[in-house]
């Protein structure tokens, strides 16, 4: 895998704290301490330098952010120093250049520091030797069961054997048979068979997790990894060892025998179940989301991200999604009606409405964007405005206790009270004394918060933005049905103020389509703004009016995000 | 450039001789061997290595060979294979082989019987056999299903049975459990 913590060489002559290298033949300068595992300046090793010098060193048990074990010897490579004489002064060749003494033995990229003038080898007879060797022994016992391995596809084990493994077994003897579908945890199946002892797994839940729940028991080929005795495998980020798990050995329940990986294409995307905004990759094929993976990103999520959220996606598929544009029958009944009809009746409505008569209630699970629009909107009605508020527990890894993934943008926008939802109670009131007439809500469940039916049902109008169907759709008078992130285009920003984009993995279902674009034509309908040119312009557009994301631009977000240039309240 | 047509002569003018010649011909036929085939009710025998309709076959045992694996499904040019993979829910039938598709279609208006699924299968699972003239009444109709796929393709003689093999090895060095597939 690769890492972003490398810190790139630096420019200009070797500094004290750089040295020189060369691998296969090719000079690099690299830093004497780079990032280990915790991000600690450390000995920079071979492999870290190979890295940098865009030489892949195939690695089982090295991760970057893993403590290195040195177990798996698939990343032996061969090397030199400098020959020293007896007066330990460096011996130099005929032409002035040091006289490098190749070492009789291999060393581990994964484990050795690099020494000044070293001589990395990487593509020796010796190494392609030491690879063969490697990979047979680890296919000795393996059971080869790709056509029913989940992990097919991106098995590291696969992959190396194409690459630098032997076309055809020499092993005539009777395999070791271990524990097959054994049940690890809630959410883990593991094949002991399948597994190459690379002890990933236990060093993740034990030191990044600190849930030291694994281990190997037995010895030779006989060993077997397995859970602690009576004692499941259960944490909250559990499923991460199946994404670090080289092979087919830890693979998770929830995407048993789905779909094989091949056929998913990968969106980058966001986490919306915590304000931490892990990133991630949403794997679909033909509209269907089969899974969410961790996508790297140094500054949020480093490689992981928790079960819980992982697992939080198929509400975007169920079958009683909202898909149609509905208006409330001024005789009662529902009157299923198109875009165009219900957005000019909207529009109407809003802008007869007297100000100050106006409520919103947005939702903090709503983009930057969309919230931007409605803060327009809000500021045109003169409306009292609030976001809800999502409270959880935090954990010590990622998990935050804002379970919003925006409330920071609902705050930045001006939209949602310092804290979040101060301004319910008052919008309550209003409700409660007649003075709102109108109510627009956008994603969320205003019954749960203590608006009683029979309070809707007594008012102007009430504007329902929203998924999945609730007691609040029920009531609506003009339902406007939405899009899940994985729809649409957009931005979130975390509960550190670092503002990160999201990218279209599905269709939107029926006649859903991404709020943005209603409030777009709400907006032009009501404060006469103009249209944005799609996603881009919007954003470019709320960057331009709204101080903190002075500077930014959609594109400027990159794949990693951008930190807000305003530093944000604190919630309290 | 013209060329004068040549007038026929009183001879050709008569015709007779023309049909004659035509009659003697078909006579001499008539007395031939037969070639041509009564189709369909007389069939070609189609030669060794015949690529027809691709079709999945069980073992010995009644076993449906095929895993799930969607090997072929990838493979297939005109994307004419659609396979439903079983899903995480234990089949406690399979034993230790795991998976079987939960549903295994391929559109036989879509296939071209190119045989890259039989050739990719890891499992020799799927077949193409010999039947060349498929019909239907409608175009679903030529969508053939796990079912119809499974009971003309027919039992194929494994000469390995892997998966029975690797479940009795586990079993002898009492590795439990050790399911054995059940068909
Ligand atoms: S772990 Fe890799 S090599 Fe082993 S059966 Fe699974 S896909 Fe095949
Ligand atoms: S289960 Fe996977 S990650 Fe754990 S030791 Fe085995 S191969 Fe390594
Ligand atoms: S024979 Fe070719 S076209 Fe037909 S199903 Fe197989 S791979 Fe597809
Ligand atoms: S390649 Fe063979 S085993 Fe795999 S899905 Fe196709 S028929 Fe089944
Ligand atoms: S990667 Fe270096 S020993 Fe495993």
């Amino acid at each position: 895998m690769s890492t972003s913590t490398a810190a790139p060489p630096k420019a200009g002559p070797p500094s004290v704290e750089s040295l020189t290298v060369k691998v296969d033949g090719r000079a690099i300068v690299v830093p004497k301490l780079s990032p280990d595992w915790q991000g600690k300046p450390a000995p920079t090793t071979m492999i870290q330098a190979c890295e940098a010098a865009g030489v892949t060193v195939p690695h089982y048990c090295y991760h970057p952010k893993l403590p290195v074990a040195g177990n798996c010897r698939m990343c032996l490579v061969e090397f030199g120093t400098p020959a020293l004489g007896p007066d330990r002064k460096p011996i130099l060749n005929p032409d002035g250049t040091l006289k490098i003494a190749k070492s009789p033995r291999p060393a581990i990229a994964c484990a050795t520091p690099v020494s000044p003038n070293m001589e990395i080898y990487t593509t020796t007879p010796g190494v392609k030797q030491m690879r063969e060797g490697v990979l047979e022994f680890l296919l000795i016992n393996h059971p080869l069961d790709c056509p029913i391995c989940d992990q097919a596809g991106e098995c590291k084990l696969q992959e190396y054997s194409v690459e630098y493994g032997q076309a055809a077994s020499r092993f005539a003897e009777q395999k070791v048979h271990k524990p097959k579908q054994v049940d690890l945890g809630p959410r883990l199946i593991l094949d002991d068979e399948r597994c190459i002892l690379c002890s990933r797994c236990i060093r993740f839940t034990r030191d990044i997790v600190g849930d030291d729940a694994l281990g190997f028991v037995n010895r030779g080929s006989y060993n077997t990894l397995t859970h602690y005795p009576g004692r499941p495998f259960d944490n909250n980020y559990t499923l991460n060892t199946a994404d670090i798990c080289p092979v087919g050995a830890l693979t998770s329940k929830d995407f048993r025998f789905q779909m094989r990986v091949w056929f998913l294409r990968e969106t980058p995307s966001l986490c919306t179940s915590c304000g931490t905004g892990c990133n991630l990759l949403i794997g679909s094929r033909e509209d269907r989301i089969y899974r969410y993976v961790p996508r790297e990103n140094e500054a949020v999520n480093g490689c992981w991200m928790c079960d819980a959220g992982r697992l939080n996606y198929g509400w975007v598929g169920r079958r009683d999604r909202l898909t149609e544009c509905r208006m409330r029958h001024p005789k009662g009944g529902w009157q299923v009606t198109n875009w165009p009809a219900l957005l000019a009746a909207v529009t109407e409505k809003l802008a007869q409405a007297a100000p100050g008569s106006v409520a919103l209630i947005a939702s903090a699970r709503q983009t930057n964007e969309e919230l931007y629009l409605l803060s327009r909107l809000a500021t045109r009605l003169g409306a009292l405005t609030d976001a809800v508020p999502r409270p959880g527990q935090a954990d010590h890894l990622l998990v935050c206790a804002d379970r919003n993934p925006n409330s920071t943008g609902a705050r930045v926008m001006g939209l949602a009270a310092t804290p979040l939802g101060a301004n319910l109670p008052r919008i309550l009131e209003g409700l409660r004394s007649g003075k709102v007439k109108t109510l627009v809500v956008f994603g969320e469940d205003v019954t749960a918060l203590g608006v009683e039916p029979a309070l809707l049902a007594r008012l102007d109008a009430v504007i329902v933005s929203d998924i999945l169907p609730s007691p609040t759709t029920e009531l609506a008078h003009y339902l406007l049905p939405g899009c899940a992130h994985a729809e649409k285009r957009g931005t979130f920003t975390n509960v550190k103020g670092r503002v990160q984009k999201f990218m279209k993995a599905v269709e939107p279902r029926g006649d859903a389509r991404p709020e943005w674009e209603t409030l777009t034509e709400l907006a032009r309908g009501l404060c006469g703004l103009g249209n944005f040119g799609g996603i881009e312009g919007l954003f470019n557009q709320m960057a331009l009016d709204i101080p903190a994301f002075e500077g930014l631009t959609w594109s400027k977000l990159g794949d990693g995000g951008a930190n807000l240039v305003l530093p944000i309240p604190p919630q309290p | 450039m013209i060329i004068p047509r040549r007038p026929l002569s009183l001879w050709e003018r008569l015709y007779l001789p023309a049909v004659w010649g035509g009659f003697k011909i078909t006579l001499r036929h008539f007395f031939k061997k037969k070639v041509t085939m009564q189709y369909p009710e007389e069939r070609w025998t189609v030669p060794a290595g015949y690529r027809g309709a691709p079709y999945l076959v069980r073992d010995q045992d009644g076993r449906t060979k095929c895993v799930s694996c969607q090997l072929c499904e990838f493979i297939c040019p005109p994307k004419a294979i659609r396979i439903t993979p079983p899903g995480p829910q234990p089949n406690p039938g399979v034993g230790n082989v795991e998976k079987l598709p939960q549903e295994f279609e391929i559109n036989m208006l879509r296939c071209i019987f190119c045989g890259y699924c039989q050739e990719v299968c890891p499992e020799e699972a799927i077949f193409l056999m010999k039947d060349y003239s498929l019909s239907g009444h409608s175009r679903a109709e030529m969508i053939y299903d796990k079912e119809r796929l499974l009971a003309l393709g027919g039992t194929h003689q494994d000469q390995h049975q892997k998966w029975k093999q690797k479940a009795r090895e586990a079993a002898a060095q009492g590795i439990a459990p050790a399911p054995e597939a059940t068909p």
